[in-house]
């Protein structure tokens, strides 16, 4: 538990990169490590969630599948996710990876199964009538029209993974959040500094991947 | 160091039933022994700094959305700030807010406010906008002024996505703020630290965590039945 005292102390603020300045190397050593196992979880997820979420928006089955994956991975708090993790799968790297796994798949999978199930039906039966195969049909057709909603599932699942990844230092998951979990050892000025750089590091992933969603975007086409 | 790690913990199974000094994984004796000094107080706290949160967070939203309805301009920055608010991991957010509010329910209150917006903002836009034009040229063809067509034309019409963003916002809320635990000893996340500080008791943790899962679940029926009873035209 945080010992911070209780008083108003904006200097800490200051103390705050001052401590950025003198610990760069540390604070780089966490990013790493942050960015290790939030890309790991991340990885894993999209291997499991976007085949099969694409898939299913493919047939257009599992409309309820989808949409209460999403609504349940929402109802699950990070917090307790990495509480059980620990508790199943003990101490350690993995039982981190697997809660971060299991909060990053629902908005994945809810966004790949809507993106692909949502792409107008005359254009795919076009396709379909031009010949192309099942498979043809979703990786020349579906997937490039619906790759702007995947990307926005991806971003809102990084953007979890990495925020999550800081509660996981509790359960030694390393990262940023060692850093903000552990005022004794590097203070008020040291807990907020490592909060400044896991904010950054989530605004620029988010940023990052809002550009690529819409670069990805098709540019709108004149109607009249 | 982390919470858990760090030298030899002091086992906390000394005393209780067999099932407690085994750290079973639901130990029936602890959870009646410990409903009313643990479980049921956090419960009520988490329930009291969710709806608190989000209750400010949706006049504050209603706020921003008129304002970003009304003047195209100012939609984007919101939007915007929003989405930032958004991206900061709660933790950190937490912990930002300490040196200026301290270990207090505003530090708490404040990071969970900024959650809600974003969803609350989003769909309150997008409602108000759907608003058929035929329904506000109707409105007007009627004689309303500008502000009776807003509350009783598209208010009225924009409810299912509201509610929709209100479930969204309660569901994520209730799950935030089980993290903060971190800087207050409340909510359901309270009995989660501290049975991870003592040695991993799974009862507590189960139960705590079950819990949490559970209002939030709650939470969000109770609302879509809410949305049933407020837009009884959307039935048919």
């Amino acid at each position: 538990m945080v010992l911070a005292d209780d008083r108003f102390r904006p200097g800490t603020f200051v103390d705050a990169f001052r401590f950025i300045g003198d610990n760069a190397h540390l604070l780089l050593v966490k990013t790493l490590e942050h960015l290790e196992l939030s890309g790991a979880a991340l990885g894993i997820a999209l291997l499991l969630a976007l085949p099969l979420g694409l898939w299913l928006g493919h047939r257009r089955r599992g409309f309820f599948f989808a949409a209460s994956v999403s609504n349940v991975g929402r109802a699950l708090p990070s917090l307790v996710l990495i509480a059980f993790g620990l508790t199943i799968l003990g101490f350690g790297f993995w039982n981190n990876t697997a809660a971060l796994v299991v909060l990053a798949i629902p908005p994945i999978l809810t966004n790949a199964y809507f993106a692909v199930a949502g792409v107008d039906r005359d254009v795919v039966e076009a396709a379909r009538g031009m010949g192309m195969s099942e498979r043809q049909v979703l990786v020349q057709v579906e997937l490039p029209l619906g790759l702007p909603l995947v990307v926005a599932g991806i971003r809102i699942s990084a953007i979890f993974v990495l925020a999550t990844a800081t509660i996981a230092a509790i359960a030694g998951g390393g990262g940023l959040g060692e850093i903000i979990v552990d005022q004794a050892s590097y203070g008020l000025a040291g807990v907020v500094a490592g909060a400044f750089c896991v904010s950054a590091l989530t605004l620029l992933a988010a940023i990052l991947l809002g550009l690529l969603r819409r670069a990805l975007s098709p540019s709108p086409v004149p109607t009249a | 160091m982390s919470l858990v790690a760090g030298g030899p913990v002091i086992p906390n199974f000394g005393q209780g039933s067999r099932c407690e000094q085994t750290n079973g994984w639901w130990c029936t004796d602890w959870l009646h022994a410990h409903w009313g000094d643990t479980l049921q107080p956090a419960l009520v706290q988490h329930v009291e700094l969710s709806a608190i949160a989000v209750g400010i967070g949706f006049a504050l939203a209603l706020v921003l959305a008129l304002a970003g309805f009304r003047f195209r301009l100012l939609d984007a920055p919101i939007g915007f700030f929003a989405d930032f608010l958004y991206t900061i991991p709660s933790l950190a957010l937490f912990q930002l807010l300490v040196p200026l509010t301290g270990l207090t329910v505003t530090t708490v209150e404040i990071a969970l406010v900024s959650y809600t917006l974003l969803i609350l903002y989003r769909n309150m836009i997008e409602g108000l906008r759907a608003v058929p034009t035929d329904a506000l040229e109707a409105a007007r063809g009627m004689g309303l002024t500008r502000f009776q067509t807003l509350v009783r034309v598209e208010l009225p019409l924009a409810v299912p996505a509201i509610v929709a963003g209100l479930r969204i916002a309660s569901v994520s809320t209730i799950s935030i703020a089980t993290v903060a635990a971190f800087v207050i000893p409340q909510g359901l996340g309270n009995p989660i630290f501290i049975a991870l500080r003592q040695d991993l008791f799974k009862t507590e943790i189960l139960a705590a965590g079950g819990l949490a899962v559970a209002l939030a679940l709650t939470a969000d029926a109770l609302l879509a039945l809410t949305q049933r009873v407020l837009t009884p035209w959307s039935r048919a």
